[in-house]
């Protein structure tokens, strides 16, 4: 098929639709909604299952539900809504079934705003839910990523049965950009042996995420636990630029990658050799490859949308073999080329050790720029 | 003259339905969980339905009716059993989807997911244990619970002033256009039993025809909270719970009456 100009979120849910996806359950949320709008056009048309739910919490219940049925099922929206749907991720994450979100991350906490944000990244990375459970993350930075990421994430979350989150922004869910959309799949002729379908002919199965007896609690956790090391081994994702001869490391993930990527050219313009580390997966986190770099560069700038949450894992896997530093915009705002090609030649002329806490300086100089209403 | 002694002709008139579990259930003394249950069995086996019948567990004593039920089974987190329900029966549409509520569950915290199903027309059937308390966590006060009445979280009695009044949620779902069978019966003797066991069939055959939501609501017992002997606590329904939640039909769709 040929590249076709898509709008972010439309975008995803065809590739949803073309994955597979066979119940949408949702609810409407800036900037997400397309999302659901989508699905309300093209399920009904190919018999598929869709309902726009009373909240996010009865939406996440009934991916809840659909997904203990075998079938290939989703949810999409944004922040506040993520966070209304964390209760019942914590369910299908404890009964071990597969369910696809796609969270188009805005400006937070609270009500916040509805413009592009990285700052659900502990909440997406971390779990957010109750208990031990981990959910693997992909972190697009286009429209065709996102495309292919979606079918990639029905993929992992059934090999795995695994909760997958697709974490794209605003800035992705609202922009147009060229992309190629993949052929429809075959839908599964028989459900998985696991699924509840009716007892004919076997033995009732039983779908929870209830062990009220703690050793076998931890049977369970144990389990979950050794399938993470497993996912750790087995999918890791990352993306380079020019990093081949890099003296120094740029890392962001999604749309602060991106806006890196334009900061980074012109810097080699200029003679900085800087590259570009963008993990795909934030969960399971690249820490090897992080590790390695930290061993070959002389200084990383981490660039975020957030207060420097992804700082903290990239900091963790360096080790202090190097100075980490800090660049983010916050509140829905998203750094320009220009910042971050400020924040590089900073980085590359700077020759003091970092302080223990990167987010400290930063702060300082973000101040500055915003009294400078930039 | 000789006679041939008559043998007498035996015939299994009760037994154990094919959609229960042979588990002895944790249910406490002279609690009704045990004849409701039974009964969602016996219509089960009278339908034929077990084979394609998919129940949706609360939280709450009931918690581990999955153990009971012969038939696949998922366990929803407090009061979302409604949209898991929906969930399961919008991609398996022929497949029979049940839920078993308690009023904690299906009044407090899962208000919002009961009264939209309902509005859905969603065709699944919710069995709805209303007992006027939460017997889980040790009996604090429901939804449910009658003024005056002592649990352990409204230790003077439940105070209208302070809590607010029962809430009756036969007669909020009939409002709803997608419901087809809302009615309330009770369990405190044999007669109101097999009354109750007829609304349980009808509120399986709204679904096996798919005319919308259905909710049989059951007067239920809770001694061991209640903290009266099992008896007194039959006697407490008839008298203290059928005057607040009046037992009856509320809402039955036309095709159903023949």
């Amino acid at each position: 098929m040929a590249k076709e100009l898509l709008k972010g979120n439309e975008a995803f849910a065809e590739a949803a639709i073309r994955a597979g996806c066979e119940g949408f359950f949702g609810y409407p949320i800036t900037p997400s909604t397309e999302f659901l709008e989508h699905m309300a056009r093209r399920m009904p048309q190919l018999g598929r299952a869709f309902v726009q739910a009373e909240s996010e919490v009865a939406a996440i219940n009934m991916v809840y539900g659909a997904a203990c049925a075998g079938k290939r099922v989703m949810t999409s929206s944004s922040s506040p809504g993520i966070s209304l749907m964390m209760e019942g991720i914590s369910y299908i994450a404890g009964t071990e079934v597969p369910a696809v979100i796609v969270n188009v991350m805005r400006g937070g906490p609270g009500l916040g705003n509805i413009a592009p944000s990285q700052g659900d990244y502990y909440q997406m990375v971390k779990g957010g839910g109750h208990g031990d459970y981990f959910p693997i993350v992909l972190a697009p930075a286009s429209v065709q990523e996102a495309i292919d990421f979606i079918s990639l994430a029905f993929d992992l979350a059934e090999k795995y049965l695994n909760i997958v989150y697709v974490i794209a922004d605003g800035n992705m869910g609202q922009m147009m950009e060229p992309a190629e959309l993949p052929p429809m799949r075959e839908l599964p002729k028989e459900p998985p042996a696991w699924a509840v379908t009716g007892a004919k002919g076997r033995k009732p199965n039983i779908l929870s995420s209830i062990y009220i007896n703690p050793p076998d609690e931890e049977v369970t956790n144990i389990r979950l636990v050794k399938r993470w090391l497993e996912i750790e081994k087995n999918e890791i994702r990352f993306s380079e630029y020019l990093m081949e001869d890099a003296e120094f490391a740029v890392i962001g993930f999604g749309t602060a990658g991106r806006v890196a990527t334009t900061a980074i050219r012109a810097a080699r313009q200029e003679g900085i050799k800087v590259g570009l580390f963008r993990p795909i997966t934030l969960a399971p986190f690249p820490k090897e490859q992080v590790a390695e770099i930290s061993r070959r560069v002389k200084r990383i700038l981490v660039v975020e949308m957030n207060s420097g949450m992804m700082l903290e894992d990239v900091a963790a896997a360096v080790q202090g073999r190097v100075p980490v530093e800090f660049f983010g915009r916050m509140g829905g705002v998203t750094p320009f080329p220009d910042e971050i090609l400020d924040e590089i030649r900073r980085v590359a002329a700077n020759k003091r050790p970092v302080n223990w806490n990167a987010r400290a300086e930063w702060i300082a100089r973000l101040e500055q720029i915003v009294a400078e209403g930039k | 003259m000789m006679t041939t002694p008559v043998k007498p002709e035996i015939q299994v008139v009760y037994q154990r339905p094919d959609s229960f579990t042979d588990l002895t259930t944790h249910y406490c003394p002279g609690c009704t969980h045990g004849i409701a249950h039974r009964l969602v069995a016996e219509v089960i086996d009278e339908m034929g339905l077990r084979e394609k019948s998919i129940g949706v567990a609360p939280v709450g004593c009931s918690v581990f009716a999955y153990k009971y039920f012969n038939m696949d089974f998922v366990e929803a987190a407090h009061g979302r059993a409604p949209a898991m329900a929906t969930g399961i029966k919008r991609v398996l549409p022929k497949n029979t989807v049940f839920t078993y509520q308690g009023d904690g569950d299906l009044a407090s915290i899962g208000m919002a997911e009961i009264i939209h199903a309902a509005a859905r027309g969603e065709n699944i059937t919710v069995i709805f244990i209303n007992n006027a308390i939460y017997g889980m966590t040790g009996g604090q006060m429901a939804p449910t619970t009658l003024p005056g009445m002592k649990t352990t979280s409204s230790p003077f009695g439940r105070d209208v002033e302070l809590s607010g009044y029962p809430v009756r949620m036969c007669e909020i779902l009939a409002t709803m256009e997608g419901a087809g069978y809302i009615v309330r019966r009770s369990l405190h003797d044999a007669k109101h039993i097999r009354q109750a066991k007829k609304a349980i069939r009808l509120a399986f055959e709204t679904q096996e025809r798919g005319l919308g939501f259905a909710m049989v609501e059951l007067l239920s017992s809770c001694p061991t909270n209640w903290e009266i002997n099992p008896h007194e606590a039959l006697d407490f329904i008839a008298e203290r719970m059928v005057p607040v939640f009046p037992l009856g039909d509320y809402k039955v769709n036309e095709e159903l009456k023949h």
